[in-house]
């Protein structure tokens, strides 16, 4: 028998494990751009293109989660955050997986090197990316405990100081990318134009997904806020 | 009137038969949708919470299901109307059971969402104003009626938010939660025992203590009922002494230990639902039998006439057996499916409820448990403990208002004239 219950259909499927487990995805396809950094400085493309493959394969399935998330948060589900700043934060967790692989794609597809010089300056700027997206893995790590406590309280205090972390990991990214910048300045007459103008870009997008990384964290104190 | 001469005996037997199928209805699906919030969040197995059940639905049904059987027997009804036809009386409250009784089961069979409680005011109100007259319907007190059902949720729901609030910040968002949990819950223990202790002395225990010639007044009623409170809290505490902190559950959920805490509270809780519950609905079962026992044994409809203890008793059992053959089976169905509730939500739903129904019991309104619960359930949500809840329940809620009411009218009308019909 069928028991089309009140108190059964009450409950809706909570959005929180599958976006923790979202942004879980997002992390582990970012993370492998060091790897692929450093083969691309080696010259090694074969491993760079498996590696490429990978980051592929999680950002489709990223892209899969995303999609299901959203099918399953309809207009009348009623949740202690906001749906909108949810969905929000959301699609930018989406983009840092794709910003990710489009970095890995476009330097596959030129084989583009990295100039002699700015090898060691380029794995650091990577890395502090990479981490700064780490640290805002560890913020939305903490919605369950947030909904545990009710977005109250210490729980809330300790979530904004991984937020202020993440502010600072940032910072740093945007220092850095200037430098090179500025270095890349100093010896772009030496180098092919063209090559340069992508690594100009291929910079301003490892810079971008540090900010879309600092951006779902403040989508995250949005979401406290309420 | 040789009506009751002749055909007396088997009108009473009717009536008992209607009464236990109605009230064996309440026990095979109503019960499931008071225990549910704690065997959906593992605080109870369905194996123990039907032991509870059945123990405290019982309880509550003789303790404290005077006062809203009262009400369905002789409230709905004007007995000044009545009073010249009391065979009609009989013929309509033997209808109204069964109609709400076949409703019931119909919804149980098709799978609808029916409150037992909406059915059988329905049905009442049914036979009465349209086999009848309009003027046999007290409609003053069926107005206050509805009005309980607009309330219930309400209340319940302001009660589970400021509770939830409190467990917030007494607990949840303090230094060591575990250990404060253990400190201050037995509080909240004795919150429960003292809330169903003082409102069953207060108003359920008229007919037992009119017998026994005993009068309390409100200061000894208090004072029973803080003893009572204390022995909860005393209880309690042994059972809370014995949770141990499990280390391999801390490490994947910070807040596992504190759950397990609030579970042994849920216990308690659950027994005050399981009572809450039994003492509004046996009414639904038993109020019309009493009606009829009553017009046959008398002869007349009287305003004021004391009720035998066994029609409680009768309801009680009914309940009892419903939840025995059938319940165990609802119970579980509703329990897999309410696996978001935590113990610490639970126990905040569960008490807001608990507490709005025995009020509503103590003052003779008899509400819908069920809508009651999903009101505390959104209090709850409302304080943002809960991730996510479906706004479109309220809607169907409101459809089986206005499905269930005339269903159960149309029913009763029917059997009505069928009895008149019969022993006319």
């Amino acid at each position: 028998m069928v028991f089309n219950n009140p108190l059964s259909s009450l409950f809706g499927k909570s959005p929180i494990s599958p976006l923790q487990s979202h942004m879980t995805v997002v992390v582990s396809c970012t993370e492998l751009l060091c790897d692929f950094m450093d083969a691309a400085i080696a010259n090694d493309w074969q491993q760079a293109s498996d590696i490429y493959e990978r980051m592929s394969e999680l950002e489709h399935e990223a892209d899969a989660m995303k999609r299901k998330l959203r099918l399953h948060l309809p207009k009348s589900l009623f949740m202690p955050m906001d749906r909108t700043d949810l969905l929000n934060m959301l699609s930018q967790q989406d983009r840092i997986a794709n910003r990710s692989k489009d970095i890995a794609g476009l330097m596959l597809g030129r084989t583009m090197g990295i100039p002699r010089g700015l090898e060691a300056q380029m794995t650091e700027f990577v890395a502090t990316s990479v981490e700064t997206c780490r640290q805002a893995h560890k913020a939305i790590n903490e919605l369950d405990e947030l909904l545990e406590v009710g977005f109250v309280g210490k729980e809330v205090a300790f979530v904004e100081n991984l937020i202020g972390e993440l502010d600072a990991l940032e910072d740093r990214t945007d220092q850095q990318e200037q430098d090179i910048r500025h270095n890349l300045f100093a010896k772009e007459k030496e180098l092919p134009p063209i090559d340069v103008m992508f690594l100009y870009q291929v910079i301003e997008i490892i810079g971008e997904v540090a900010d879309l990384s600092q951006s779902v964290g403040g989508k995250l104190q949005l979401l406290l806020a309420r | 009137m040789t009506l009751f001469a002749e055909y007396g005996q088997i009108l009473v037997i009717l009536a008992c038969v209607f009464g236990l199928f109605m009230a064996w209805g309440v026990g095979a699906n109503d019960v499931a949708n008071a225990m549910g919030t704690s065997v959906g969040s593992r605080a109870l197995t369905v194996k123990q919470a039907i032991l509870v059940a059945m123990v405290f639905e019982f309880a509550g049904a003789y303790l404290a299901g005077g006062e809203v059987t009262q009400t369905i027997r002789k409230g709905i009804i004007d007995a000044g109307v009545m009073a010249e036809s009391p065979d009609l009386l009989v013929f309509g409250m033997m209808s109204a059971l069964l109609a709400a009784g076949t409703w019931l089961l119909l919804a149980s069979v098709m799978g609808w969402p029916v409150s037992t409680t909406h059915s059988i005011v329905g049905a009442i109100v049914g036979f009465a104003s349209v086999g009848i007259s309009v003027d046999a319907v007290n409609w003053g007190k069926v107005g206050s009626i509805v009005a309980s059902w607009v309330v219930s949720p309400l209340l319940a729901g302001t009660l589970s938010y400021l509770l939830f609030r409190s467990v917030q910040r007494l607990i949840l968002t303090q230094e060591n939660p575990f250990y404060r949990a253990k400190k201050i819950i037995p509080f909240y223990m004795f919150a429960v025992g003292f809330l169903i202790a003082m409102v069953t002395l207060l108003k359920g225990l008229k007919h037992v203590f009119k017998d026994i010639g005993v009068q309390l007044n409100f200061g000894e009623c208090a004072f029973i009922a803080l003893l009572v409170g204390l022995l909860v809290m005393a209880l309690g505490t042994v059972l809370l002494s014995r949770v141990q902190v499990d280390e391999a559950a801390e490490k994947v959920n910070r807040f596992a230990n504190v759950e397990r805490v609030f579970a042994i509270l849920m216990v308690f809780t659950a027994c005050a639902m399981a009572f809450a519950h039994g003492s509004n609905d046996v009414a639904n079962a038993v109020g019309p039998l009493a009606a009829v026992v009553n017009v046959v044994k008398s002869g007349a409809v009287e305003a004021k006439s004391t009720m035998p203890h066994w029609i409680l008793l009768l309801g009680g059992v009914g309940i009892v057996l419903g939840l025995a053959t059938y319940g165990f089976k609802v119970m579980g169905t509703v329990g897999r499916k309410i696996t978001e509730l935590t113990p610490s939500r639970g126990f905040a739903a569960e008490l807001g409820a608990a507490a709005t129904v025995v009020l509503a019991s103590g003052t003779g309104l008899p509400i819908s448990t069920t809508h009651t619960l999903v009101g505390a359930v959104l209090g709850v949500g409302l304080a943002r403990g809960i991730a996510a809840l479906n706004l479109r329940i309220i809607g169907t809620i409101f459809m089986s208002w206005l499905v269930t009411l005339p269903a159960g009218a149309g029913l009763a009308i029917l059997f009505f004239y069928f009895f008149k019909g019969l022993f006319g």
